[in-house]
């Protein structure tokens, strides 16, 4: 046991490197129509797609990996994958840690959603939303009584059984939720929030910002991106 | 089997038994196998580091009693979570800074810039470019390892007590007759502490059986990940909609941990009744003295 356990760590301090261009994408994959584990088990989704266009363009082989939203950034400059690709909102806070690429969303408005016939006092009810977005910290700051859930999936929950009023969250991610609950739930409001959705990097990682930052300048100028998002999350949503 | 080519035209049993067997599905199955996995590669490894903690707090040889005492105290007295967030990202860092001074002399950058932990290509752990699955074992096995420092350390404390509570007398008469230090241990001590181990290991068992949803936390997806994920509600972006049904999944996961409890608590009642055996007589000699 001792003879393998000392192998075993001496493997892992100098077995041979094997040098290849991989890029390991992060994501949530609990978002649609952002990003989801689809039923094959595999990522799936607006991000998928794009960030599939987005590493040929870039000529990158990239790989993907998913990863819980709290843990998302911290896992991130320790290294264990290589961009975040996630639906994250732009914000100063965030780019303190890490760097942004330009946005591949453009700011688009944060959305209420409640269930019909009930009338929600937005700015002193109990909000739910994701822990860690912008809409989480919104809440905070708007009165209201804040309940945070680790997924974006428990958000919806908690309104549907009533220990929420309403939900906060992107209005695309809310909208189908909405379309199909046969009227159950309604959308209570708008709010603009956060500067776009961008690609997460290191800091240390300029060259692969720039790599991803030409390929989303190229995929805007040629109309690929404007017709990904109109395909992922309909005609009303906000295009370049 | 079934034609489960287009999900949305299915109905009643068809759409369930397509349901229950997509990709994401046997994801799920499979990861029981991960949980068992992990339990039969924690605990003995738990009971060696215990082992090594309950020797090392009763040598004669004073620092290795503190390293004993301290391991066991420490991990004893921190909350399992701060450590189960602490240790994979402290084992992870070391191995690859070790790695970094050993395959990249040359370079000069520092590690640790900014927020950034950097270290270079060469010394990933795992390379940036092995598969996937590289990646999800080694998590898995920085899991494993985390798990059994804290649970060896609570081992450690039952099988230290255990040995203690085997009678002074005994070990001074098994000396007196000539026996040297390694067979007293071997011959004396280690066949009578089980009956007063046992019962705390067994506690221990279930405890590490009930921890086991803790990996979730450590970024391996177990059974509790897979049944919140397929559970939540599903919109038609995926091919098999349905409403919230987080209380079935969980409710099979109840089943499943009570299962597990009540076959591991047969096992340690035989394990029990078996050491027992000689030292039952023991007992009773001493109780009629």
């Amino acid at each position: 046991m001792k003879k393998f356990l000392m192998t075993v760590a001496a493997l892992a301090v100098v077995s041979a490197p094997a040098l290849a261009d991989k890029v390991r994408m992060g994501t949530e994959g609990a978002y649609p129509p952002y990003n989801f584990i689809n039923d094959a088990g595999e990522v799936d989704g607006f991000e998928r797609e794009l960030g599939d266009e987005l590493c040929s363009r870039a000529q990158l082989d990239c790989e993907w990996v998913t990863n819980e939203w709290d843990s998302i950034i911290p896992n991130l400059v320790s290294g264990n994958y290589d961009t975040i690709i996630a639906g994250m909102s732009v914000t100063a806070e965030r780019d303190e840690v890490i760097d942004f690429t330009q946005d591949y969303i453009p700011p688009s408005p944060s959305a209420y959603a409640a269930m019909a016939g009930v009338s929600v006092d937005l700015n002193g009810g109990v909000i739910a939303a994701q822990t860690g977005t912008i809409q989480a910290s919104h809440i905070a700051a708007s009165g209201a009584t804040l309940v945070e859930f680790a997924t974006p999936d428990e958000t919806i929950a908690a309104v549907k059984n009533g220990e929420a009023d309403a939900v906060l969250a992107d209005k695309e991610f809310l909208a189908p939720f909405v379309a199909e609950s046969n009227g159950e739930m309604v959308f209570a409001g708008e709010v603009p929030l956060g500067g776009g959705i961008g690609m997460g990097v290191r800091e240390s990682d300029g060259a692969l910002k720039d790599k991803m930052d030409a390929a989303i300048s190229s995929m805007k100028a040629d109309g690929t991106l404007n017709a990904m998002i109109t395909k992922w999350f309909g005609a009303e949503a906000q295009t370049y | 089997m079934f034609d489960c080519v287009d999900p949305k035209s299915l109905e009643g049993l068809t759409w369930l038994a397509c349901y229950l067997t997509t990709g994401k599905h046997m994801a799920f199955y499979a990861s029981f196998a991960t949980v068992l996995f992990l339990l039969a590669l924690t605990a003995p490894l738990a009971m060696l580091f215990g082992f090594g903690g309950a020797l090392a707090s009763r040598s004669a040889v004073l620092p290795l009693r503190l390293f004993g005492k301290g391991y066991i105290a420490m991990v004893r007295g921190i909350p399992d979570i701060v450590f189960f967030l602490f240790m994979p990202i402290a084992i992870d860092q070391l191995l690859e800074t070790v790695r970094h001074k050993l395959l990249c002399p040359d370079v000069v950058e520092p590690i640790r810039r900014g927020n950034d932990f950097v270290v270079c290509t060469a010394a990933k752990l795992p390379l940036g470019a092995a598969d996937q699955w590289v990646h999800e074992l080694y998590g898995f096995l920085l899991a494993s390892l985390s798990f059994a420092i804290v649970f060896g350390a609570f081992a450690g404390n039952t099988l230290y007590g255990a040995m203690q509570a085997v009678p002074r007398a005994q070990l001074e008469t098994a000396s007196a007759y000539g026996m040297t230090q390694r067979q007293i241990f071997w011959r004396i001590l280690m066949p009578q502490m089980w009956v007063y181990a046992l019962p705390g290991l067994s506690n221990l068992w279930q405890i590490l059986i009930k921890a086991t949803p803790l990996l979730f936390l450590l970024g391996v997806e177990d059974i509790v990940y897979w049944a919140r994920e397929l559970g939540g509600a599903k919109t038609s972006a995926f091919s098999y909609p349905h409403p919230d049904w987080r209380l079935y999944y969980f409710l099979f996961l109840l089943i499943f941990y009570l299962m597990l409890t009540q076959l591991s608590e047969r096992v340690f009642g035989w394990l029990i009744r078996k050491t027992d055996h000689g030292a039952l007589s023991a007992h009773a000699a001493r109780a009629g003295s």
